[in-house]
């Protein structure tokens, strides 16, 4: 494989942007990475994106959103329906080409106008699932529910993750839910849909995140420590309740093995869980061990942008990596119910 | 590291129609990727990774479908992508693709666009009320319609010229047994006389809506050498985007179309573009896009390409440059699924398997789609040889 | 090209009298409560006052109708805006003969065009009335007609359409993109465009 590394990352993110729109969002990410690389639009080999058009409310959201790139004169452009982690796959496979040398990738999610919790419901089987109407967190809850009274996971543990994440959060200017990092406090959190507590379950937020990708020496001209991608796999699993197995993130399995995750040893790494229970479960299927920081920044539980969450783990990884607090990251997204389909990347630092 | 060969060497439809109420979204898709897969003389394990495209998600009133419909396309266990551009996007998910394979990642890929509009409203899915602007959206005709009265105007073509395009491209479905549309008793005139719904755009000049999925599998060097069918390889790809509105924008020929295509044929190494093309798969949902595609991708000089219309030279029977020949998008035009098609029927025309629509002699084929404002372009070139 | 047989499906015996379900209704429905951005709160402020904001490129001073905030060929914010008139041109339009969804107080056939604002330097969409359709050109002087004031609210819905002026005409060549073109000098005049 090429070696190709993250050279930039930037991301913005809070409750809600009330006053921007996606594009302004984006504006000043944009200009944050041309800054830090010193590459314009024009230097840029591919670019691609990731977002949804439910989230946003309306059909070719997308389009309106090119704006904020500069696309003219034209430029080699391509968008996923789907959470930007898998935008950047799509760019480091282009990369791996060898045609080009460079690629910006962003996405953006701004659920604050609507009911996120019920809009992910028409993500669901369209004929036996989603008109029974089974809100984001009942899905969750179900299969807490399973994991606890079968004993994968305790009650503590879950609260351990959640104090996790309001501890590191509390570092993290992308944070949205941060502080207050006790047993008691969380304990207190109410309780949204049984067995999951608010503080199961991950804060909402609008922003955006944008990544720049750059091969061999530009990565090193433009970048004194490049997140070096080592590993970079996906994978789906079945999406029929009956047909997979709730009680492990198989797919995650399949794509950390792949990606080569256990190969050596993992200093931090970033998990897309939007649930408590479902960060330990990546945990598990990732084989992390104690000697592995888990979220640093928080996880996708201190912020979760809808169709950015994945794409800010590698953001947060890869930062991490290029300032030196790490050797080795693994970074993971997620997308669909019961964490259907994930992606890793594990990154290196020279 | 250098890039890998990519050849076609599988295609399956579905039969295209106003409503498909014979199968689930999932069964649709099944359709058209069980017979691309018995095509290639594969099964399902034989897939590495899918990538699905589709247009806007209220379509059908999924989000991100593809999350539903992993069992229905064999992915579990395996890696799918989800594309969306657009009206281009069965063009850019073959494109995807391509690169998968062209970056040594998989060896065998299916890839696969559908539409189900009958499943929702596609007229609300596009109408959704916008905050801040005033609602006089009259749909994909209504955008359209102003960019084509200023190529009317500039390029002096007769007034019959899209005309002439509809009835062709609708004689040439009647060939293909997948198309939409089979008007049987058309006559010119009846397309002629057909009501102005967007003018200077008629009724008869306009695509229709329907549902239907389209699949390629895609393989790497070494699984086109060892196809027992032709296979057709890629000798060109090329995908370029521009921003909608800006000063001085060209809406009738777009910088973006044109450097699409000038990096296409410059990577299959074509100079002369009429002459070493023998077919064409353009995207043309409304009748007068044909003369000015031509136009843009270099086929005619511009203010010409209504001259190739009018001498026939597009036409399947006799013309040089036979455009369409499966009827195009005038024909059939489930969205998600419009530029894969033009991309499959593009194939099947390098493999000499395009049945009663085949053109004799195809060595080399383009598959073209648009989508967005005329912003977004994904094309291809495919041959019979390796590039 | 014959298409390949379907596969025939045998059903278990306790299920192959019951009637197949042929299709089933799942109405969905979901709100979003959008608030307006900066940008766009300052252009529907000035709607209010009948007045037209347009955004102008901090890179070369083109100036945007309505204004989104963003010059799309630089990817640059436009922060400044500046007052525009009311009456401008006619780049190219459409006669519709279809009724549009939400919009039933349209009559039949309308027109919608492109409207250039004097000193814009994009188009955008608006309806033309007060003019039999088949006189509607490409060129033509048009002016804003806007709701009486005891009716105009803070919304782009206060101009009405769009009404001949009785100016004459620009010629096609200097009319809509075309007209930026031909400007000797235009702002950010791309020859390749």
């Amino acid at each position: 494989m090429r070696d190709v590394a993250i050279v930039a990352a930037g991301q913005r993110q809070q409750a809600a942007f009330t006053d921007e729109t996606e594009v302004q969002i984006l504006l000043p990410i944009f200009e944050q990475v041309r800054n830090d690389t010193g590459l314009e639009q024009s230097d840029i080999g591919f670019t691609c994106s990731g977002s949804s058009d439910f989230l946003a409310g309306s059909a070719f959201s997308f389009v309106g959103t090119l704006e904020g790139v500069g696309a003219y004169p034209p430029i080699c452009e391509s968008h996923v329906e789907m959470d930007g982690a898998w935008a950047l796959y799509e760019a480091w496979v282009k990369l791996q080409i060898g045609e080009i040398d460079t690629a910006l990738v962003y996405s953006y999610g701004k659920s604050s106008p609507g009911s996120l919790r019920d809009v992910l419901s028409t993500q669901l089987d369209p004929y036996y699932l989603a008109p029974l109407w089974p809100d984001a967190f009942a899905l969750g809850a179900l299969q807490a529910r399973m994991m606890l009274e079968q004993d994968i996971v305790s009650r503590d543990r879950l609260t351990e993750i959640a104090v996790r994440s309001r501890d590191h959060a509390s570092s993290s200017p992308h944070a949205v839910r941060k502080g207050d990092a006790t047993t008691d406090f969380v304990e207190a959190s109410p309780v949204i849909a049984d067995p999951l507590r608010a503080d199961d379950c991950a804060a909402g937020a609008d922003g955006g995140c944008v990544i720049i990708l750059a091969a061999g020496d530009i990565a090193k001209n433009v970048c004194d420590r490049p997140a070096w991608i080592r590993g970079i796999e996906h994978r789906t699993d079945a999406h029929s309740l009956a047909g997979r197995d709730l009680l492990s993130a198989q797919s995650a399995a399949l794509a950390a093995n792949a990606a080569g995750v256990g190969d050596d040893k993992i200093d931090i790494a970033e998990l897309h869980g939007p649930f408590t229970h479902q960060e330990h479960l990546l945990e598990t299927a990732l084989g992390i061990t104690d000697e592995t920081i888990v979220n640093p920044s928080g996880g996708a539980l201190a912020g979760h942008t809808m169709m950015a969450a994945g794409l800010m783990r590698i953001a947060e990884a890869a930062t991490r990596v290029s300032a030196g607090a790490g050797d080795r990251a693994v970074a993971h997204a997620t997308s669909g119910p019961w964490l259907q389909q994930n992606l890793v990347c594990v990154m290196e630092g020279d | 590291m250098s890039k890998n060969n990519c050849a076609v060497v599988g295609v399956g439809q579905t039969k295209y129609q106003t409503t498909r109420g014979d199968v689930s979204m999932a069964g649709l898709v099944r359709e058209a990727a069980y017979r691309a897969l018995e095509d290639a003389e594969m099964s399902w394990s034989d897939i590495d990774a899918v990538v699905i495209g589709k247009a806007p998600d209220f379509f059908e009133g999924v989000m991100m479908p593809e999350i539903y419909l992993a069992e229905a396309l064999g992915c579990a266990g395996k890696p799918i992508l989800r594309v969306h551009t657009a009206g281009s996007v069965g063009g850019s998910t073959a494109l995807v693709a391509t690169s998968l394979i062209q970056a040594g990642i998989h060896e065998r890929v299916l890839t696969l666009g559908f539409e189900k509009q009958s499943e929702s409203n596609a007229t609300w899915a596009l109408s959704l009320p916008q905050p801040f602007s005033v609602s006089i959206n009259a749909g994909a005709g209504g955008y359209f319609s102003p960019i084509i009265r200023q190529y009317m105007i500039e390029s002096a073509a007769p007034e019959l010229i899209g005309c002439m395009v509809a009835f062709k491209d609708r004689q040439h479905a009647l060939r293909n047994p997948y198309a939409h549309l089979h008007q049987h008793d058309l006559t010119f005139d009846q397309v002629v006389e057909a009501p102005m719904l967007w003018e200077p755009i008629r009724y008869s000049e306009t695509c229709p809506s329907s549902d239907g999925a389209c699949a390629m599998v895609l393989g790497s060097e070494s699984v086109g050498d060892a196809s027992s069918k032709p296979v057709a390889w890629v000798q060109g790809t090329s995908m370029r985007s521009e921003a909608n509105t800006f000063p001085g924008r060209n809406e009738v020929n777009p910088r973006a179309s044109r450097e699409c295509a000038d990096d296409v044929f410059s990577q299959a190494g074509i100079t002369d573009r009429r002459r070493e093309i023998d077919v064409v798969e353009m995207y043309v949902p409304f009748s007068w896009y044909e003369p000015m595609w031509l136009e843009s991708l270099g086929f005619a000089e511009i203010g010409e390409g209504w001259k190739m219309v009018e001498e026939g030279a597009t036409h399947i029977d006799g013309g040089d440059l036979p455009v369409n020949c499966s009827g195009g998008v005038l024909s059939t035009n489930p969205i998600g699924a419009s530029g894969m098609i033009r991309f499959a029927e593009a194939a099947l025309q390098v493999r000499q398997m395009a049945g009663e629509h085949q053109v004799d002699g195809v060595q080399r084929s383009l598959g073209h789609a648009y989508g967005g404002g005329a912003q977004y372009f994904a094309m291809w070139i495919l041959g019979d040889t390796k590039p | 090209m014959s298409e390949p047989s379907q596969v025939e499906i045998e059903l278990p015996a306790e299920i192959r009298d019951v009637e197949p379900v042929q299709s089933i209704r799942t109405p969905i429905r979901m709100t979003y409560d959008y608030i307006p951005s900066s940008s766009a709160i300052a252009s529907l402020n000035a709607y209010a006052e009948k007045r037209i904001l347009g955004g102008v490129s901090p890179i070369d001073g083109a100036v945007f109708v309505p204004p989104r905030g963003v010059d799309p060929r630089h990817g640059v914010a436009t922060t400044e805006t500046v007052d525009l008139p009311d009456t401008g041109h006619i780049g190219s339009f459409c006669v519709t003969r279809l009724p549009i969804p939400g919009r039933e107080d349209l009559e039949i056939p309308y027109v919608s065009a492109w409207i250039f604002l004097d000193g814009a330097d994009v188009g955008f969409l608006g309806l033309v009335s007060g003019v039999d359709t088949s006189e509607v050109h490409i060129g033509m002087r048009v002016k804003a007609l806007w709701k009486p004031d005891d009716e105009l609210g803070r919304t782009a819905e206060n101009i009405v359409s769009w009404i001949p002026s009785g100016e004459p005409s620009l010629p096609f060549e200097e009319a809509g993109v075309r007209g930026y073109r031909k400007r000797s000098g235009a702002k950010g005049s791309d020859p390749l465009a």
